[in-house]
C-alpha cells in the first residue's frame, strides 16, 4: 500500500513546489527582465518590490528538486545528467541575479550600473533555460531534432510568461507612472504569451505519441475541456483588463496578476495530466523511480509537520509587507 | 589541464563549487548568531550603539547569506549533474537529509530574513527579535543537517547494501553517526571563530581608518573576546576529532601526519615535503615519539603507516592543509589572547594589535578551507568511506564539456569572490554617518 501511494504523494509535491516556483519566481524573473526598461528611481521601486520575498521564492525550486532527489534518485541522475547544459546555464542565471540584488545597493556607487545589467541579463538566462528544461523534460529528455525544437519554442515562451506575471506582480505593488508603465509592458507581452500557450498546446500532442493518446480520445477529451475553456477565459480577462487600467483607474488590476497564475494552475493541471503516471516520460513511472519506502516514510513525518508551517510564515510575510512598495522600500502599512 | 580525464575534472568543479559555497555558511552560521546578540543587547538598553552595530551587520549577512544561497543552489543541483550514481545508489540516505535540510533551515532562513531587513517600520521590536533568533537557528540546523550527511560518508552506519543500492535501517545511527557530533562542533565553532575575526578585523579597520561610528568599539570588544574564548576550544575539539578519525579512518591520519611505516613511538612531523613515490617525507622536521603520544596517549603507542592502505588519499594535500589549518588557528589564538589582554583590562588596543586583527579578517576563511581539505581530501578514493568509490558514481559527460562549464564556474565565481571582499571594504570604509544608522532604508540596506 505504502509503496503504491507514498511515490504519489510525493510526485505532487514536488509538481506543487515547482509550480510555486514558477508562480513565485516567476514575477521576480519577470520584473528583472523589465528592469532595463525603467528609470533609475523606478528600478528601485521595482526591486523593492519583490525585495522581501525573493529569497524565499527560489527555496521552492530547492525544494523541487530536493524532492526530485528524495523520492525519485534514478529520474534526478537521468534528468540533471541530461540536462546539464541548461541546468549549468540556469544556475550560473541565477547566481548573477541573486548576488546583484545585493551588489547594486551595497557595492561603489559607479558599480552600481553593471549590477543593473547583470540582474536583467541573469534573470533573462535564468527564464530562457528553465524553458529549455521544462521542454526538454515534457518530451521526455529526447535529443531528436523536433524535441530540440520544441525545447526551442518553450525557451521563448516562459519568459513571455514570466513577463505577465512580473507586470502583474507592479499592478498590485506599485501606484503612479511605474504603474502605467506595467500596463504598458503586460500588453506588449500578454499577446506573445498567449500565442505561446496556444503553439504548445498544438505542438505538444504532436510531439509526444503517448500525450496525444491521452488527450484525443473519448471520452477524456470531452472530460478534459474545461483547462482549455478556463485557460481561454483567463487570458481573454487579462487582457480585457490590461486594455482598460491605468494609474487613475487601479480598479480591478489585481486580476491581471491572478489571471495568470490561474493559467499557471491549469497549465500545470494539464501536464500533470499528460505526465501521469511517469516521472521521465516514456522512460520511467514514478513507482519505477522512488525510492525506498523506508526513505520516504522517513521523509513524509517532516513534510507533513513543516510544509503547513512553512506555508503559513510565507502568508505571514506577505501580509507583513502587503501594500504598495516606494523606492524606500517599505514604510508602516497604508 | 588538458591531461585531466572527465571524472578528475567533476572533482575539481564540484571541489570549486564546494569550496567557494561553504566561505558564506562560514560567515553566516556565526553571525546569524551574532546578530541576534546584537538585537538582544539594543532590546535590553535600547542603545544606539548596538543599534548601528546591527543594521550595518546585517548588510553584511545579507549579502553573504545571498551568495551562500546562489552557491548552494548550485551545489543541490551538481549532485545530479556531477555524480548521479552517487544519488541513485545512495539517494535512499542522501535524499532524506538533505531533504530535512530544506524543509528545517531554508525556508525558515530565506523567509525570515526578509524580516530582519525590512521589517523595521512593519513588525514590533519582538517579531525582530524572534525573526533574528530563526534565521541564527536555521543556519545552525542548516549545518546539523549537512554535517550529518558529510559525516555518514565519513563513517557510515545504520544501513544496507541489496544490489548495489543502500537502503536506510536505522536513522537515528544514520543522523548521530561516529564522527557527526566531532565534525558538527569542530564546524560551528570554525564559524563562530571566522565571525569573530572578522567583526574584529573590520572594526579594527575602521578604527585604523577613523571612520568608526558609536557601535564600533562594542562589536570589536565582541569579536576579541569570543576569539580568545573560542580559539583554545576548537584546539581542544580539534584533538578529540582527530582521536575520532583515528578510530574510524586510520588512513586519513597515516596521510595528516606523514606515516608511512607502521611503527611504535611514531615522531610528530611538524614541517616537511611528502614525497608519495618515495614513501617518505623529505625536509622533515621532528619531534621524536610525538604523533604516538597525541594520538595514542603513550609514547610508545602503534600507529598504522600508509603501507597498511593500497587505497589511501594523496599525502601531499591532506599534510600540507592540516599544517596550513593548524598554524592559522595558532596565529588566531595567540593574536586573540593578545588582544584580550587589553579588552579585559577595558584598555583601548594598540594601534600594532589594530593592525594584526585588520590582517587576520579573513583569517578563519583560510583555515576553514584547509580543514575541509584537510577531511574531503582525507576521504579518497571513496565517496562513502570505505563502501563506494568516487570513480563509480561519475557522470558521463565529455571532458570537453566538463572544461567549459569548469572554466565558467571558476571565473564566475572569482568574481563573485572579489566583488564580495570590495563591497566588505566599501562598506567599512565609509564614515559612520552616511551610514544611515536611525532610518537604515531597506532598499538601500539591500534585497537580501
Amino acid at each position: 500500500m505504502a509503496e503504491e501511494v507514498l511515490p504519489l504523494v510525493f510526485m505532487a509535491v514536488m509538481g506543487l513546489s515547482l509550480l510555486l516556483y514558477v508562480i513565485l519566481d516567476g514575477y521576480d524573473l519577470g520584473i528583472g527582465m523589465l528592469l532595463p526598461f525603467a528609470s533609475s528611481a523606478e528600478k528601485d521601486v521595482m526591486i523593492a518590490a519583490i525585495g522581501p520575498f525573493w529569497d524565499a521564492n527560489e527555496t521552492w525550486l530547492v525544494l523541487g528538486v530536493g524532492v526530485l532527489l528524495i523520492a525519485f534518485p534514478a529520474a534526478h541522475g537521468l534528468v540533471l545528467s541530461s540536462l546539464y547544459l541548461p541546468v549549468t546555464t540556469m544556475l550560473i542565471g541565477l547566481i548573477l541575479r541573486g548576488v546583484s540584488f545585493d551588489f547594486r545597493v551595497k557595492a561603489e556607487v559607479r558599480q552600481k550600473r553593471l549590477w543593473n545589467r547583470a540582474f536583467a541579463a541573469g534573470s533573462l538566462i535564468a527564464a530562457l533555460a528553465q524553458g529549455w528544461m521544462l521542454g526538454s523534460y515534457v518530451t521526455g529528455l529526447e535529443t531528436q531534432p523536433i524535441n530540440i525544437a520544441f525545447a526551442a519554442l518553450i525557451a521563448l515562451t516562459l519568459p513571455a510568461l514570466y513577463l505577465v506575471l512580473g507586470a502583474g506582480w507592479l499592478l498590485v505593488k506599485t501606484e503612479g507612472a511605474l504603474f502605467d508603465r506595467a500596463v504598458v509592458w503586460g500588453r506588449k507581452a500578454v499577446l506573445p504569451m498567449g500565442l505561446a500557450l496556444l503553439a504548445i498546446s498544438i505542438a505538444t500532442p504532436l510531439v509526444s505519441a503517448t500525450i496525444r493518446a491521452k488527450w484525443f480520445s473519448l471520452p477524456n477529451f470531452i472530460g478534459l475541456m474545461p483547462i482549455p475553456l478556463a485557460t481561454t477565459v483567463a487570458f481573454v480577462a487579462v487582457v480585457a483588463v490590461l486594455q482598460r487600467v491605468s494609474s487613475a483607474r487601479p480598479a480591478y488590476a489585481w486580476l491581471v496578476l491572478a489571471g495568470t497564475i490561474l493559467m499557471c494552475v491549469l497549465a500545470a493541471i494539464g501536464l500533470a495530466y499528460s505526465l501521469y503516471p511517469y516521472v521521465v516520460l516514456d522512460r520511467l513511472t514514478v513507482w519505477e523511480a522512488a525510492a525506498a519506502t523506508s526513505s520516504l516514510t522517513f521523509v513524509l513525518v517532516g513534510l507533513v509537520i513543516v510544509l503547513p508551517f512553512t506555508l503559513a510564515y510565507t502568508v505571514f510575510v506577505y501580509r507583513v509587507f502587503r501594500g504598495k512598495a516606494t523606492a524606500l522600500g517599505y514604510g508602516s502599512p497604508e | 589541464m588538458f591531461e585531466l580525464d572527465a571524472t578528475e575534472l567533476a572533482r575539481i568543479q564540484f571541489a570549486l563549487n564546494m569550496s567557494f559555497h561553504i566561505l558564506f555558511p562560514a560567515v553566516s552560521i556565526g553571525l546569524a548568531w551574532a546578530l541576534l546578540f546584537f538585537r538582544v543587547q539594543y532590546t535590553r538598553g535600547r542603545s544606539e550603539a548596538w543599534e548601528f552595530a546591527y543594521y550595518f551587520w546585517v548588510k553584511v549577512f545579507a549579502l553573504t547569506f545571498a551568495l551562500g544561497v546562489v552557491s548552494g543552489v548550485t551545489m543541490s543541483f551538481q549532485f545530479g549533474t556531477n555524480w548521479p550514481g552517487f544519488i541513485e545508489r545512495a539517494g535512499n540516505i542522501t535524499g532524506p537529509l538533505l531533504g530535512y535540510e530544506v524543509l528545517t533551515a531554508f525556508f525558515i532562513e530565506a523567509t525570515f530574513l526578509g524580516i530582519m531587513l525590512f521589517g523595521k517600520n512593519r513588525v514590533s521590536n519582538g517579531v525582530h527579535l524572534l525573526a533574528a533568533a530563526l534565521v541564527a537557528i536555521g543556519t545552525t540546523m542548516s549545518a546539523f543537517w549537512i554535517l550529518s550527511l558529510n559525516s555518514w560518508m565519513q563513517t557510515p552506519q545504520g544501513h544496507e547494501i541489496v544490489d548495489g543500492k543502500f537502503y536506510a535501517l536505522d536513522w537515528h545511527a544514520i543522523i548521530f553517526n561516529p564522527s557527526f557530533p566531532y565534525r558538527l562542533a569542530h564546524m560551528l565553532v570554525a564559524s563562530l571563530l571566522t565571525t569573530a575575526f572578522l567583526l574584529a578585523g573590520t572594526s579594527a579597520s575602521r578604527i585604523l581608518r577613523n571612520v568608526h561610528g558609536p557601535g564600533t568599539e562594542r562589536v570589536l570588544r565582541t569579536g576579541v573576546l569570543l576569539a580568545a574564548v573560542l580559539a583554545p576550544l576548537q584546539v581542544l575539539l580539534g584533538d578529540l576529532h582527530g582521536l575520532n578519525t583515528l578510530e574510524h579512518q586510520p588512513a586519513k591520519i597515516a596521510a595528516i601526519e606523514g606515516i608511512w611505516e607502521t611503527q611504535a613511538g611514531a615522531p610528530l612531523t611538524l614541517f616537511g615535503i611528502p614525497d608519495e613515490d618515495a614513501g617518505r617525507t623529505r625536509f622533515a622536521v621532528e619531534i621524536p615519539r610525538a604523533a604516538s603520544l597525541i594520538l595514542t596517549h603513550s609514547g610508545d603507542g602503534v600507529l598504522q603507516g600508509l603501507e597498511d592502505f593500497p587505497q589511501h588519499p594523496p599525502v601531499l594535500p591532506v599534510f600540507v592543509s592540516f599544517r596550513v589549518m593548524v598554524g592559522i588557528g595558532v596565529v588566531m589564538l595567540l593574536v586573540g589572547w593578545w588582544c584580550a589582554f587589553y579588552v579585559v583590562r577595558g584598555r583601548a588596543l594598540p594601534r600594532a594589535a589594530l593592525r594584526a586583527l585588520a590582517l587576520l579578517t579573513f583569517a578563519g576563511w583560510a583555515a576553514v578551507l584547509a580543514g575541509w581539505y584537510v577531511t574531503e581530501i582525507g576521504r579518497q578514493p571513496w565517496i562513502v568511506y570505505g563502501e563506494l568509490a568516487v570513480a563509480d558514481v561519475v557522470a558521463d559527460h565529455s571532458a570537453g564539456v566538463m572544461r567549459g562549464t569548469l572554466l565558467a564556474y571558476a571565473l564566475l565565481y572569482a568574481a563573485l569572490l572579489a566583488a564580495y571582499v570590495a563591497t566588505l571594504r566599501h562598506l567599512s570604509a565609509k564614515p559612520a554617518a552616511s551610514l544611515q544608522m536611525r532610518a537604515p532604508t531597506p532598499s538601500l540596506a539591500g534585497g537580501g
